[in-house]
């Protein structure tokens, strides 16, 4: 067995063919039966649902579009414009590096102190563990939060007229944004890197869909993450414990959903109708309209904002009242 | 090139200057205007100091003193230029760690054991790991004493005016990194990838290459041009470190140069810190090809500092405007370019444009890249935990630099760059291998998400 990172990979032992046989049936398929008439017979049947396509430079350019595609054009199409916005991701993503450390960190002696021969214990302490950082990182959003309070109040004061270049909203999404960058980037990396290697997927009996499955689920963590910091910070600023809660609950909820990995009907769908939730409660914690039609009529003035330039968005009072919209 | 003719050596004077050379602050202070005048036309970039008593610009916006409201525009206008100024020497410092690792994933020449410095005579095949250990102090120890050694040499050498040795050194040097090296590396690249190339053409393409290279750092040369080829050298040194540096010394080495950088910089008789005070008592600039300056080129000819400015293109301005961005390298563009870039606008006040680009920009030592680069190469090479433990030295890094520019905004001197990056870049190498790595490959092999 491969000492590897994952275990569902074996290095190829079988004959190509085998290997052929095991990858996408499109490819096996369309192996030129020249014979009849010397053309070309295509056998393809349609293909299964959901086909993996296995290993190899398509599957690794795939994965990596789903898995980072929104988070890179977001990135790219917000982010990188503004020197700030990317000081606040990297700092965000410092931050999450630290609640992930502290968090192994726990596993790591759990694992010390226990009995290692006991597998049942082991998988005890990896839940423990993915728990206890699911909380510590929730716990560094926070500390994320009121760094950037103090860096937003600080802007604002050296500022000339009072109001920091970049709102408290832009941070909270820009933090969530690190956040979920940073999480999705160790959790997908180093499996696409795998994706590229020689393997075969599932051998063992598990899902021949490992690779394409990670790619979603890392798309839905970032953006997950996106949201949840949006939410958070807003929840935080205005003193909506219930709010925050609930941010830390649906990233309990979340990571509880993927322990139940290979059974992708009750693990991914659902991470993607909580995705879209998220999205929405975001969206109209953001200031979103709550009807659809005024949506696309854009009369509600908060749309009138829109990432034009710095110092765009709903502007947090004092109190913790949400100013008027300004440009 | 230095007396004993090896490359190490000069890398190791290169460095132990370099780590010097974070950005005086003078570049915060440009904009302030007419005061600030009479600092920039002597030319070079020692520190100005003087008009700096007013203000602490903080761009993480901590706590901040405001004198007066007439600043205020200024003020917010150097805080912008803050956060301008630390992207203008992320983009570089990430260019140029990308390079190391692209190397170190796909050329396997960079990680073969073969052989070592000099300089670190002791080996680490030893049975147990106290003689281990002891072999890499040893080796540090030995490293450290010649860098400090050089260095001590190179201050002297500036103390007592010998301009021509220290310039024909430095351009020995820099022929050895733009053509041997670079040599060396286009044939590993080569062997790599099984391309195959005539010799005329390889020895067309490096003598491009390599001319190019030292007219750029020696002279005058579009100011992109010269920072790309001061980051290819430097990538070029941290891969030649990572391949020559054993192991457990490589670490040790990172962690006794930060010290050393710590104390040469900032202790009163610091061989460093004598040399920038040196320059700055004589008003010249500090050697052109030792620092990466974000925004000006610097000039061998050391007196006339008019004639041979760049128009200073702030670096994230260019990588807006890539197509945009003109480099001339003629005096009549400098006064023109001056309106074009929104930071400027301040300056546009200004009649003379010369004075003003001068101390624009931040300027970080060539060693400071070459240190970073030897901890995120080395990461990406030995850790089994490959790409997280590689993200999280990388992140590390970019937030010591971050803090380190926040710190030199509130101080207003010359820093070491090196201390507190490398610090969080060891601590969460060790901790990303040992920790994070063992929880994350569990989590990953059975397909949970945190």
């Amino acid at each position: 067995m491969l000492s590897g990172r994952t275990t569902r990979l074996l290095r190829p032992t079988l004959s190509p063919i085998g290997l052929r046989q095991r990858q996408n049936n499109d490819v096996l398929a369309l192996t030129p039966l020249i014979g009849q008439e010397g053309r070309f017979c295509s056998t393809l049947s349609p293909a299964p649902a959901a086909s993996d396509p296995g290993n190899g430079a398509g599957c690794v350019f795939g994965c990596a579009f789903i898995a980072f595609g929104p988070a890179f054009a977001l990135f790219i199409l917000t982010v990188a414009v503004d020197p700030l916005r990317i000081i606040i991701l990297v700092a965000g993503s410092f931050f999450w590096l630290v609640s992930v450390l502290l968090g192994s960190l726990v596993w790591f002696v759990g694992v010390q102190l226990s009995d290692r021969g006991n597998p049942s214990l082991q998988s005890g302490l990896l839940v423990f563990g993915a728990a206890v950082s699911v909380l510590l990182q929730e716990a560094f959003r926070f500390a994320n939060y009121k760094l950037l309070k103090k860096a937003d109040q600080g802007l604002a004061s050296i500022s000339e007229d009072g109001r920091s270049p970049i709102s408290l909203q832009q941070m909270a999404y820009v933090s969530g944004l690190a956040f979920g960058l940073i999480s999705g980037a160790f959790s997908g990396v180093n499996i696409l890197t795998d994706s590229l290697g020689p393997g075969i997927v599932g051998i063992h009996g598990d899902s021949p869909h490992f690779f394409i499955t990670s790619a979603f689920l890392t798309m839905a963590l970032v953006l997950l993450h996106t949201f949840w910091g949006v939410i958070f910070f807003d929840a935080c600023e205005r003193g909506k414990w219930l709010a925050g809660m609930g941010v830390v609950v649906s990233h309990l909820v979340t990571s509880a959903l993927t322990f139940l990995s290979p059974w992708y009907e009750t693990s991914l769908i659902p991470i993607y109708l909580l995705t879209t939730c998220t999205a929405a409660w975001a969206f109209s914690t953001a200031g979103g309209p709550s009807a659809p039609c005024s949506c696309f009529t854009c009369e509600h003035p908060a749309l009138d904002r829109g990432y034009r330039g710095r110092g765009v968005g709903l502007r947090f009072q004092a109190d913790g009242s949400r100013g008027p919209p300004t440009l | 090139m230095n007396t004993s003719g090896s490359e190490e050596e000069f890398c190791n004077e290169r460095t132990s200057l370099m780590t010097t050379e974070s950005p005086p602050v003078s570049s915060y202070h440009v904009e302030t205007g007419i005061s600030s005048l009479e600092d920039t036309q002597t030319k070079g970039r020692r520190p100005i100091t003087n008009e700096s008593n007013n203000r602490e610009a903080d761009h993480e916006g901590e706590s901040v003193e405001r004198d007066s409201t007439a600043d205020s525009e200024d003020e917010e206008m150097s805080l912008k230029y803050g956060a301008k100024h630390v992207i203008m020497l992320f983009v570089p410092v990430t260019l140029c760690m990308i390079v190391v690792i692209a190397t170190i994933k796909s050329v396997s020449f960079y990680t073969e054991k073969g052989g070592q410095l000099i300089y670190t005579p002791f080996t680490e095949d030893t049975t147990s790991v106290g003689q281990r250990l002891l072999n890499s102090v040893l080796n540090t120890l030995i490293m450290i004493s010649v860098i400090v050694v050089m260095t001590i040499f190179l201050v002297v050498l500036y103390k007592y005016r010998c301009y021509k040795f220290i310039h024909g050194w430095l351009i020995l040097s820099s022929l050895m990194l733009l053509f041997w090296f670079s040599f060396m590396y286009l044939g590993e690249v080569f062997k790599t990838y099984n391309v195959a190339m005539d010799y005329p053409t390889l020895a067309l393409v490096i003598w491009n290459f390599g001319a190019v290279g030292m007219v750029c750092i020696h002279w005058k040369g579009p100011l992109q041009l010269q920072q790309a080829y001061l980051i290819m050298i430097s990538a070029l040194m941290a891969l030649v470190f990572i391949k020559y540096l054993p192991e457990w010394s490589a670490w040790v080495i990172l962690g006794a140069i930060s010290v050393y950088d710590l104390i040469a910089v900032l202790c009163p008789k610091g061989p460093l810190r004598m040399l920038v005070e040196t320059a700055q008592e004589r008003n010249e600039p500090i050697f052109p090809a030792l620092i990466y300056s974000s925004a000006m080129i610097w000039m061998v000819g050391m007196t006339e500092h008019s004639a041979v400015q760049q128009p200073s293109h702030q670096e994230t301005n260019s990588d807006e405007e890539v197509g945009q961005s003109h480099h001339d390298n003629t005096e009549d563009n400098r006064n023109m370019v001056v309106p074009e870039t929104e930071v400027h606008g301040a300056q546009s006040r200004t009649t003379s444009a010369v004075e003003l680009e001068e101390e624009r920009g931040i300027k970080l030592g060539l060693g400071d890249f070459i240190f970073y680069s030897v901890l995120v190469g080395k990461a990406s090479a030995t850790a089994s935990g490959d790409w997280n433990t590689t993200l999280a030295c990388f992140v590390a890094i970019l937030i010591g630099l971050c803090l380190t520019l926040l710190l030199l905004a509130i101080f207003k001197k010359a820093l070491p760059a090196l201390p507190i990056s490398i610090t969080f870049g060891l601590v969460f190498y060790f901790s990303t291998d040992n920790l994070v790595r063992p929880f994350m490959d569990n989590l990953a092999a059975h397909q949970f998400y945190i």
